[in-house]
């Protein structure tokens, strides 16, 4: 029971990463009706930044964390500009494909710049974690799990009561009804790239101390926020959150109690077996094309 | 539009065709001559690899160019395919000795298997899914590589693979690959002009169309799929061979995008570009070979070229080369002559073609259609009015089979189509024509029309050959009076020709009852009129026609019997000029004082 209560904590706190990055693919889904499969690279430039900033060069660690989210807020833009924006007025397989270019230019850059070696980002707190009853609480997944939920309520009250997230949603849902109600359509899918990339740099920041800071780390987690987008059903963001979670937890448990070196499959298994069983995910989206 | 004169056959005289194999006579001989070459040249040890190298990735990469290419369905799991073919015949030449052959047809159907089972449980989802779990499937695959030690010996990969005995020294087995790659070359290069390759465009260009006039959707994607699944796993085998060691990495995801990259350059819609994109892609990293001690400098590239290629040059090479051929081709190409084309509707059941009962359709709380009952009568037109959202276009998706009918039962010609897919029900005789339109944007108007005329259960194109094909698309094309401008891509007609083309499509295929969604729509006054002409002389051919428009004129001179729909349900039905004058249709167009 301890072993499972502890397994649990692991498994919510890997599964909030999944979450955030699931959360950023999201909202470019809903913007641009494309999946950036660059996502998950976010997550390790924001990482690999972070080890520049904080270790490299030994600055703060709240400076080192600004400056990262600073330079995903410009990787964004750069993404937008270079990746998504030429290609807006084509067909989705294009675009995919573009992004897929992409996600390897990235890893591959920062391979050639940086060499294979793992790198090891310190947590955030000195206190390595706290023993609450039979369950250790690791700092770090802590303090992942309160970001993460203080994301999910900003992502609420930014969509739902400011104008400009009101201005967001117009756009995803009819560009051409936007744009004649002088909604800027390009500068509403700007910010939802910068928004999307420093999210994923968020998660990726978070999320380093307790892997290894590796080329590998972006794609392992996009596969998984992938995943989690399709169980929660594409397109829902509470879907992707609790898609992100429940993946954490599968795959927790099954490296326990099945196999470690098969974590990453349980991922994909539970994705194939759902895909077969309910093809529109947990919450469901519309699939059906209009004649 | 056109005159009616242009209805006439018109006297061209067309060469007669040579037979086929003679035609491909050059390729053939190219073929034996490159096997020849292979087998005599003495190369060195480096350039053999190379050559190994070419050959084996071509084949898997000729697998995307018909998955990606021909039917537009992703596959980031080709190296996982290549790996299946290779795995086979290296563990099973190699720990088990079982023959060469029997592992290389053994890698083939794992692959195939492997290939359908993914396709069946994601190919009606569409691109986003399929990228997904093509990616996911390649990852579980790498894993299984790596980690079932006892089968695959995990990261030391399989040394001392055999290969033939007929085949045993290098250079009898790169002269073998050369020629496996001619076949498949051959193959995949007129896969396009079969029943199976039209069927994949027309999926690629509009899957919704493609299933309302007679295409299994979804069977087409999963035949696309497994089949670039197949030659990846043939290539796989005979890497394999060539080389005598596999490992893990030879089939990773890296792989898997060096597989794309190599087809996206060279032009992922023909073999040919293919062939060319794998060639460089082999060659160019040969020559900058110094890249290679910055790991990762090498990859990045690749994902930089795949931006730029997709971005400055989505045909590829070999489509910027072979776009501006076929211009030039079109313009001087005059289409064949054509007869007068004969509709003979089918006539199994009585004097109600379509009958359709209590038909309902809801979207969630919304009543879109609501108990509607309509019986189109044999040989009449009849016509399905109503003012906007009364329902009368969810009725012709529910008719058609794009949505699934809430309740209600439709009969077609005495066959109940209710819970039919779309092209089934085009097989049982229905054709339909889209208010906005659904051409396959990449083809022809010949090759559109030819589509149609493939649907099954069409008795007017015989056994369904090549020739009978296009002869019934011709004629289709000439009754439309576009019988002159058949070679042309779909781009360069006008609107109202667009909508004629469409017309000719549901014709092309002789169906039992011709559905028109607001053929009137988007057009001028003129082209109302010669479509009510065209109208006209499709009835008198006796095929029946239920069209759906808000143009009263032509409704009322058109149809014979009317059926009026508000808020989804049926108001008014009877003969037309009745129908017109009910005070309750009067009072839903006009309003009530």
């Amino acid at each position: 029971m301890d072993l499972v209560l502890q397994l649990l904590f692991t498994g919510i706190g890997i599964g909030a990463v999944y979450a955030l990055v699931a959360l950023g693919i999201v909202l470019i889904f809903r913007a641009t009706n494309v999946v950036n499969f660059a996502q998950g690279e976010f997550s390790m430039v924001a990482a690999y930044l972070m080890v520049v900033f904080a270790v490299d060069l030994g600055w703060p660690y709240w400076l080192s964390f600004l400056l990262a989210l600073a330079g995903m807020a410009l990787l964004g833009v750069i993404f937008n500009l270079g990746v998504y924006y030429p290609l807006r007025h084509r067909s989705f397989l294009p675009v995919i494909i573009a992004t897929i270019g992409a996600s390897i230019l990235l890893a591959n850059s920062v391979l050639a710049i940086y060499g294979p070696q793992p790198q090891v980002l310190p947590g955030w707190f000195d206190t390595p974690g706290i023993q609450l009853g039979p369950v250790y609480l690791d700092s770090q997944y802590l303090l992942i799990i309160a970001v993460t939920v203080a994301l999910v309520f900003f992502n609420y009250w930014f969509f739902e009561k400011t104008m400009l997230g009101k201005k967001l949603q117009a756009t995803s849902q009819d560009k051409e009804m936007a744009s004649l109600l002088g909604i800027s359509v390009s500068a509403m899918i700007m910010i939802t790239f910068i928004y999307s990339a420093v999210l994923g740099g968020l998660a990726g920041v978070l999320v380093a101390p307790v892997l290894f800071v590796s080329i590998q780390m972006g794609s392992t987690i996009a596969l998984k926020a992938f995943a989690a987008t399709i169980i929660g059903g594409f397109g829902d963001v509470a879907g992707a959150i609790i898609g992100g979670l429940s993946l954490g937890i599968i795959e927790t448990f099954g490296a326990a109690y099945i196999s470690v070196p098969y974590k990453d499959a349980f991922a994909f298994l539970a994705l194939v077996l759902l895909l077969i069983i309910r093809p529109q995910g947990i919450f469901g989206e519309r699939v059906a094309e209009k004649a | 539009m056109s005159a009616p004169s242009e209805n006439m056959p018109i006297a061209v005289s067309v060469p007669r065709l040579k037979p086929l194999l003679l035609r491909h006579l050059p390729y053939f001989i190219g073929a034996a001559v490159a096997v020849a070459l292979a087998a005599t040249i003495q190369f060195d040890g480096y350039v053999h690899n190379i050559l190994m190298q070419a050959t084996t990735f071509a084949i898997a990469v000729f697998g995307l160019s018909v998955v990606l290419g021909l039917c537009g369905q992703i596959n980031l799991a080709q190296a996982a395919f290549f790996g299946f073919g290779a795995y086979a015949v290296g563990i099973g030449t190699a720990d088990y000795h079982i023959s060469y052959w029997l592992c290389l047809v053994a890698g083939c159907l794992i692959a195939l298997v492997a290939g359908a089972v993914l396709g069946m449980s994601t190919l009606r989802l569409g691109g986003h899914y399929l990228a997904m779990v093509t990616i996911s499937f390649q990852q579980i695959i790498t894993l299984v590589m790596i980690n079932a030690i006892w089968l695959t010996h995990g990261p030391d990969g399989v040394s001392r693979i055999g290969r033939p005995d007929l085949f045993q020294s290098a250079q009898g087995y790169l002269a073998f690959c050369v020629a496996v790659l001619a076949i498949v070359g051959y193959t995949v290069w007129h896969l396009p002009d079969t029943r199976l390759g039209r069927a994949m465009r027309a999926v690629r260009d509009n899957e919704l169309a493609a299933g309302v006039i007679g295409v299994d959707v979804f069977r087409t994607k999963v035949s696309a799929f497994a089949l670039s699944a197949v030659l990846g796993g043939l290539a796989g085998g005979l890497f394999a061979g060539g080389f005598a060691y596999v490992s893990p990495d030879q089939f990773s995801f890296a792989e898997s995008v060096v597989f794309l990259t190599m087809s996206l350059l060279g032009g992922v819609a023909s073999p040919i570009g293919s062939a060319i994109g794998t060639g460089l892609l082999i060659l160019i990293p040969e020559w900058l070979r110094f890249l290679k001690s910055i790991p990762g400098l090498y990859l990045a590239i690749y994902g930089l070229a795949v931006i730029l290629i997709i971005r400055f040059m989505p045909d590829g090479i070999w489509g910027f080369f072979a776009t501006a051929f076929d211009r030039w081709r079109a313009q001087t190409k005059a289409p064949p002559a054509a007869a007068a084309l004969q509709l003979k509707p089918a006539t199994v059941g009585g004097d109600i073609v379509l009958e359709v009962t209590g038909l309902s359709k809801y979207f969630g709380g919304l009543k879109a259609v609501d108990g509607v009952d309509i019986q189109v009568r044999r040989g009449g037109v009849h016509a399905l009015i109503g003012p906007n959202g009364s329902g009368k276009t969810t009725t012709l998706n529910v008719l058609s089979g794009l949505y699934k009918a809430t309740a209600g039962k439709i009969l077609l010609d005495g066959t109940d189509i209710t819970t039919m897919p779309p092209h089934q029900r085009t097989a049982a005789g229905l054709g339909r024509t889209f208010q906005n339109i659904r051409l396959f944007r990449s083809m022809t108007a010949l090759e559109n029309v030819e589509i149609g005329a493939e649907r099954p259960g069409n008795t007017m194109i015989g056994q369904g050959g090549d020739a009978a094909l296009t002869e019934r698309a011709m004629e289709a094309l000439t009754f439309v009076g576009l019988g002159s401008r058949a070679n042309q891509l779909i781009s360069s007609f006008s609107y109202g020709h667009q909508r004629l083309i469409e017309i000719a499509r549901a014709l092309a295929a002789n169906p039992t009852l011709l559905l028109l969604d607001e053929p009137a729509a988007g057009l001028n006054s003129t082209e109302k009129l010669e479509l009510h002409e065209l109208l006209k002389r499709i009835a008198a051919q006796g095929l029946t026609i239920l069209i759906i428009d808000h143009d009263m004129t032509l409704v009322s001179e058109a149809a014979q019997h009317i059926t009026v729909l508000n808020f989804g349900r049926r108001i008014a039905d009877g003969e037309s000029m009745a129908v017109l004058r009910h005070p309750d249709v009067v009072s839903a167009y006009l309003g009530t004082e």
